[in-house]
């Protein structure tokens, strides 16, 4: 494993997708996701709308680090508040 | 809507895919996130490095300029090849062995390999021996793609026409095959132009196809890496210079690991993006049209 230069941040974020993504489908076998249309111009699933944050978390992140001088935790905290929105009214 | 038990064990089929994805794919990306957070040197000698090649990658001016050539690419390319290709299926003979010859015809330039198609195109357009190059020297145009950038991008987007506007040709043409000939006897009885039957039975018919074709040949061109790096290296200076010769040059180059594996995933990101879009446009007007055909 030591070829893969593993550290603890990277190591963290992805075992915290793999929870998504395990926690995703014990949710999705105790009560399957209804597709259903939000403030989204197309009906989602419940991993759709998953995806979605996590891909527009990825590019609020880049936005961050890219073009602002702001701590990367505000980006983390935007991304938060904005999964839950999408998950909940997406 | 029912309330069968479903039977889930061919979920588990997938199970060797899965495994060949996390060899091929899924390893290698998280390899490379570790690679984009740390200024590797060696084994062991590597240091964390956070954010900071992210930063740099996205605030790199030739970078910007890469993106914005790639993009300009892009569209320039799809601007072409969709009507071309649209073009090239209305005349295409529909039945018979013209049907046939004008296919192999068409696919030929989709058989060769990539680089060799710039060695085509770099041998084509020199002005001492290539046919295209000497031509127009004759005709007093002084065309050259080692000097002049304007010429370098004119035969780019040339020979990426070249390259793959038969695929578009081939996709919109079993499109227009699948159209039943009783949508154009309806049309004939009501004396529709050509234009009209074009317009409202052929165009909206080849939709479907149209978005496979525009999504296929958008990710082929944001990722074009061969042929222009043996037609023109990316010159001259770096005026044909897209993102995949960039990412190349850092990463193979000089070395560079960790900023390029940060460039990787800003790249990758953006392809990400842009199929995603393109997959659930695809998706969901396949279930408008379902929908439409219920009612």
């Amino acid at each position: 494993m030591s070829w893969m230069v593993w550290t603890l941040p990277t190591a963290i974020f992805f075992s915290s997708i793999a929870a998504m993504l395990a926690g995703m489908t014990v949710w999705e076998l105790r009560s399957p996701s209804i597709e259903r249309k939000g403030f989204l111009p197309i009906s989602t699933t419940r991993g759709d709308r998953l995806f979605i944050s996590l891909l527009s978390a990825a590019f609020i992140h880049l936005g961050v680090v890219g073009f602002t001088s702001l701590s990367l935790l505000v980006a983390s905290a935007v991304s938060v508040i904005w999964l839950l929105v999408m998950m909940r009214w997406g | 809507m029912n309330n069968k038990v479903q039977n889930n064990r061919a979920w588990l089929l997938v199970l060797p895919m899965l495994v060949l994805v996390a060899f091929s794919a899924i390893i290698p990306l998280m390899t490379v996130v570790n690679y984009s957070v740390q200024d590797v040197l060696g084994p062991n000698a590597r240091f964390f490095t956070g954010t900071e090649w992210f930063s740099t990658m996205l605030n790199d001016s030739n970078l910007q300029a890469a993106f914005g050539r790639q993009i300009l690419f892009s569209l320039t390319i799809l601007a072409i090849q969709i009507p071309l290709g649209i073009g090239i299926a209305l005349l295409m003979p529909k039945k018979g062995w013209q049907a046939s010859a004008v296919l192999i015809l068409i696919t030929m330039p989709l058989l060769v390999p990539w680089n060799v198609v710039g060695s085509i195109w770099q041998i084509f357009t020199r002005g001492d021996i290539g046919l295209m190059g000497w031509s127009l020297r004759q005709i007093g145009i002084d065309y050259n793609i080692t000097r002049n950038a304007g010429d370098a991008w004119f035969t780019i987007i040339l020979m990426d026409v070249w390259h793959w506007t038969p695929l578009v040709a081939m996709l919109c043409y079993s499109g227009l095959r699948s159209i039943p000939e009783a949508y154009y006897q309806a049309a004939r009885i009501d004396r529709a132009s050509k234009w009209a039957v074009f317009r409202y039975i052929q165009l909206p018919k080849l939709t479907n196809v149209l978005v496979i074709a525009v999504l296929l040949r958008f990710m082929h061109s944001f990722m074009i890496y061969a042929e222009p790096f043996v037609l023109t290296g990316g010159g001259p200076g770096s005026s044909t210079t897209f993102l995949s010769q960039s990412l190349a040059t850092m990463a193979i180059g000089q070395q560079d690991l960790g900023p390029s594996a940060a460039f990787s995933i800003i790249y990758f990101l953006v392809i990400l993006l842009v199929s995603w879009i393109f997959y659930t446009t695809i998706m969901h007007m396949q279930k408008d049209k379902n929908s439409q055909g219920g009612a």
